[in-house]
């Protein structure tokens, strides 16, 4: 389709590009094209494409204009720029470089490596001849028509390609188990439910990618042997619903799925079943019995769900990324795909880069980089320029790799070493402005929160953890707290049913094994970070201090006195640490400590 | 068969015998909260965790299938103290009042921190607060005393097919409700307070009626109706103070809302003890046709007492009553003038003798049974 078109452009819709006006943008180039006379011929070789994430969700909307096969990348395009977009560069030709993306963009496009990613962000997710414009349903036709699903397992374990969700099962081992299970009805789940905090790599590969996820399934099932099948996505992803839906129905007009697909007598067809928006059910027992219509909680394994799954049949679940991975081996051969990665770590890995980053987005680097590399160079260093404190990765279920660890390759089995896992990809920077004791009871929160209730050690266990994590950043922490920390955090682990609990005291170990000071700082009265509000004084530094009476306006709890052009002063007994007067003052004369 | 090793001794067990129930067959002991013989495994009390050599974390026995070669260790020091955790986590979220709790003595959680020795709680922490609230006049439900064992849901889904309750919210605040947090309205069968090992859920009627050891039980037969579910008194000071039934029995202790919770007629003062004769017309206590039509009921005044319309009898004078009156319609019209109708309360044993004095004692096929209707 881009053959007879010169003029194309292409503009960010994922859920980030839409959320920061997207929609607008489109519209707008619609209207300007239509008002600046663009002749119905010219409209005529112009498509507007609707694409997926392109990963730097920080610098939305992202406008690509690309006239006879040159690319121009617009930043932070909001619709009333676009009348000047139009003129200048489509009519006239002449590119607006004041808002053209800078090196940074180039840079966070460097090093990475896009296998899943590879499609997203260039073809419309909407359109099926899209997908199949770039060799897409290939992988299918080849499985379908010349292989045996002996040969794909045989194709799918020498790429060593392993579970994307989580856990990192081989997925070749587990569609073995499965093939060789003797049952009639076999079921092949596909794992959206995505629930960590932060994360956002499942949502964007189906926005903007959903046809590799649905032919990641047909492949699937006919290796398992299983026509039916599920993607559990959570109702909060409503577009990547939407677009999963329309997917799916393009797939069955074009006899991807359905009876006999593609001539053969193999027979699928996938459902989409909604989630709640509970964490837990994106552990798959926990899934499997939602999709029964039970309340989501797991339960214990063995038996597996290989074994005994969905309805009590063999049941194979696979994440997305894992899914969206397979179309790319069979086009591509294992022994591409293994060519990436580590020993034991093959291929590519997505991860949301966030927090105290300068470009925060989706980023696929191939296993074993070093941490380093993805913080600075596609992440551009912190964004407050301050000393990087640590990197969180794997969300609520993993861990902290201090600042000194940086050159640790990012693989299953580098940041298991380190006490941290890959998960399912998030990457929160953390600077020296937060505190990590803090962190934790953040995700302690979440967990405490998200915890099914059913087994004893994570239902009160991460509520003890939590009280006592709240008691330290109080200051009311006590002697003996941190062994106490550690003594339970270790017995949640072994004692827990699901991977939610088994995992959920991970945050509290690796912090304290790497930042027990900052714990006894806190059981002294002090949060080096100056986060934890009952552990701040502010105070008012003489010297700077030249009696404006701001911060005295400013204090709801009229705990400032001072006479004019004099210092002022905070009574600590009043202060109810709002820092409203560290805000007000431009001198920089409050301090908190 | 598949062969395991638990604690060293060996036995053969069938397929998909899980490695709890492979280890009672052996006499070893594993502490247990959720799990119930009769009803689904659950795994959430973690009590049961076992090391199994060749898998790195402890399993719950009272979920794992064993397979073949399966070697067990039921206790180390390491599975002790994760069970000591797991009881202190429990405690540190249990209203701790045993002396006067309904449950004491007959406890499982009571029993288990009492075996571990639990005094001090390292856990100690925030507790859940409820309301009580049922205005049911059977079962009480102190959910602070829960804990979360699932074994009330399932067996109100499983056993009664009911499904009144279930689990709600999540996190510490989970817990076990009717849908919206309403009263329960259900079959009040009691089935779920046989089941409850805490004592989140009792009888009201049997609260502060007496501790367990001052109790005397009398194993004894339904005869609320036919089906004969074997039911246990529990007799204090010569009152039946609760009914409960046993899992060895063949009703493996289910019992319905009559047999569990019916029982106050035994010593009620209204209870027939004696056979009575009557010595007034039946038509003397009922309405008339006409005020029958008009809707007129009389006020109870009026209704005459059961001792003007009887008088109470010996059990000798009865039957020969009884006995004598048959014989003389027999012989005046013939026994098909005469009927007998049975009842579903009685046993099978019982219908039967009665079906047989009707047609071999008097020679009619007049019987039937108030369950056909
Ligand atoms: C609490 C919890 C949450 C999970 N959430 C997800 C999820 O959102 N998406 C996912 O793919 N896997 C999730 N998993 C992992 C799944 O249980 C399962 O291992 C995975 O979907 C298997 O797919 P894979 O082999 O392709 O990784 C979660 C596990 C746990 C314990
Ligand atoms: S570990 Fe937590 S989430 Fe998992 S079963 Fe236990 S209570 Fe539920
Ligand atoms: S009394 Fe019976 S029906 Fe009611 S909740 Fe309990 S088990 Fe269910
Ligand atoms: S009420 Fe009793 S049986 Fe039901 S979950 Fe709570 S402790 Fe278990
Ligand atoms: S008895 Fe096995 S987990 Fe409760």
């Amino acid at each position: 389709m881009k053959a007879n078109n010169n003029t194309t452009i292409r503009i960010c819709m994922g859920t980030g590009g839409i959320a920061a006006g997207g929609a607008e943008v489109l519209n707008a180039f619609k209207k300007e094209l239509n008002l600046a006379g663009i002749k119905a011929n010219i409209e005529k070789n112009c498509s507007m494409h609707k694409v997926g994430c392109r990963g730097l969700c920080a610098k939305d909307v992202l406008v690509d204009v690309i006239i006879n096969d040159e690319k121009t990348t617009y930043q932070f395009i909001k619709s009333d720029m676009v009348p000047r977009i139009v003129k200048e560069h489509i009519i006239e030709k002449t590119p607006v470089i004041d808002w053209v993306v800078g090196e940074d963009y180039h840079n966070f496009h460097k090093k990475q490596f896009k296998v899943v990613l590879s499609d997203c962000g260039s073809i419309d997710p909407e359109d099926i001849t899209a997908y199949i414009g770039v060799k897409g349903y290939e992988a299918a036709k080849k499985v379908l028509i010349s292989l045996k699903p002996e040969e794909v397992v045989e194709i799918i374990k020498s790429s060593g390609l392993r579970g994307r969700g989580g856990a990192g099962f081989p997925t070749g081992v587990k569609w073995e188990i499965a093939m060789k299970q003797d049952s009639k009805q076999k079921y092949l789940i596909c794992n959206a439910d995505e629930g960590d905090p932060g994360a956002f790599m499942d949502r964007s590969v189906i926005e903007g990618n959903p046809h590799a996820v649905i032919e990641g399934m047909i492949i699937g099932a006919y290796t398992i042997g299983a026509d039916k099948g599920y993607v559990y996505i959570r109702a909060e992803y409503p577009l990547a619903v939407e677009r999963l839906k329309k997917a799916l129905s393009d797939a069955r007009e074009n006899g991807f799925l359905g009876k006999g697909i593609l001539g053969t007598k193999f027979n699928f067809d996938i459902k989409v079943k909604l989630g709640a928006g509970a964490f837990v059910c994106g552990e798959e027992t926990a899934l499997i019995a939602s999709i029964e219509g039970q309340r989501g909680m797991p339960r214990a394994k063995p038996p597996f769900p290989v074994y005994h799954g969905l309805w009590g049949k063999p049941t194979v679940i696979n994440n997305v990324e894992t899914l969206a991975n397979v179309p790319c081996i069979i086009r591509n051969g294992a022994r591409w795909f293994a060519s990436f990665g580590t020993e034991k770590s093959k291929g590519t890995k997505v991860f949301a880069l966030t927090g105290k980053i300068k470009n925060s987005g989706l980023i696929e680097v191939p296993m074993g980089i070093p941490l380093r590399e993805i913080i600075y160079d596609i992440g551009g260093g912190t964004e407050s320029g301050k000393a990087l404190k640590a990197v969180q990765t794997g969300g609520p279920s993993g861990g902290c790799i201090p600042a000194d660890m940086l050159d640790t390759p990012v693989d299953f089995e580098s940041l298991a070493k380190v006490g941290s896992i890959v998960g399912s990809g998030g990457m929160v920077v953390l600077d020296e402005d937060n505190c990590m004791v803090n962190m934790a009871q953040y995700f302690l929160q979440f967990t405490q929160m998200e915890s099914c209730g059913k087994c004893v050690p994570c239902r009160i266990g991460t509520k003890r953890l939590l009280e006592i994590l709240d008691r330290i950043t109080k200051g009311k922490g006590k002697k003996g707290d941190i062994e106490l920390l550690e003594k339970l955090s270790r017995d949640i682990k072994a004692a827990s049913l699901c991977g939610l609990g088994q995992t959920a005291p991970n945050p509290v170990l690796s912090t304290i094994k790497y930042f027990r000071h900052e714990y006894e700082a806190h059981l002294q009265g002090k949060c080096p970070a100056a986060v934890c509000k009952e552990l701040l004084t502010y105070y008012i530094l003489e010297e700077f201090c030249n009696g404006c009476g701001a911060c005295l306006r400013a204090c709801p709890a009229g705990a400032i006195t001072g006479e004019k052009k004099k210092p002022h002063f905070i009574d600590s007994e009043i202060c109810i640490k709002c820092g409203a007067c560290f805000d007000a003052c431009k001198f920089k004369a409050v301090a908190k400590e | 068969m598949v062969k395991v090793t638990i604690d060293s001794k060996t036995i053969e067990v069938a397929e998909g015998t899980t490695v709890l129930e492979a280890a009672r067959m052996l006499n070893i002991q594993i502490p247990t909260l959720c799990h119930h013989p009769k009803l689904t495994p659950f795994g959430g009390c973690r009590m049961c965790i076992v090391e199994v050599k060749g898998v790195p974390r402890p399993l719950t026995s009272c979920t794992t299938p064993v397979s073949e070669g399966m070697e067990v260790t039921t206790s180390s020091p390491e599975i002790e103290e994760l069970r000591k955790t797991v009881l202190e986590l429990i405690l540190s979220d249990h209203p701790n009042d045993c002396m006067i709790c309904e449950k004491a003595g007959d406890c499982t959680l009571q029993e288990l921190a009492y075996f571990y020795g639990i005094k001090e709680n390292r856990f100690a922490g925030e507790r859940r607060v409820y309301e009580k609230r049922d205005g049911n006049p059977f079962i009480e439900r102190d959910m602070e005393k829960c804990i979360l064992c699932g074994r009330c849901v399932k067996v109100c889904e499983e056993v009664q097919g009911v499904e009144a309750i279930d689990f709600t919210y999540r996190g510490f605040k989970s817990k076990i409700c009717p849908p919206f947090e309403k009263d329960l309205k259900c079959e009040f069968c009691g089935q779920c307070v046989a089941v409850c090992p805490t004592g989140a859920l009792t009888g009201k009627m049997w609260a502060l009626r007496g501790r367990q050891k001052d109790i005397k039980e009398v194993d004894t037969t339904c005869a609320y109706c036919g089906t004969g579910c074997n039911i246990t008194l529990h007799v204090r000071a010569n009152e039946v103070i609760r009914v409960t039934s046993k899992e060895d029995k063949w009703n493996e202790g289910w019992l319905c809302v009559k047999g569990r919770f019916g029982y106050t007629f035994i010593n009620s003062p209204d209870r027939l003890k004696k056979p009575l004769i009557r010595i007034e017309t039946k038509d003397e206590g009922r309405r008339t046709k006409d005020e029958k039509q008009e809707g007129i009921s009389r006020p109870s005044s009026l209704v005459p007492h059961l001792s003007s319309l009887f008088r109470e009898a010996t059990w000798d004078e009865a039957l020969d009553y009884t006995a004598q009156r048959l014989k003389e319609i027999k012989g005046k019209h013939g026994p098909d003038a005469i009927a007998g109708l049975s009842s579903a309360r009685c046993t099978t044993e019982e219908n039967y003798l009665f079906q047989k004095f009707v047609r071999a004692g008097l020679g009619t096929n007049n019987i039937d049974h108030c369950a056909r209707l």
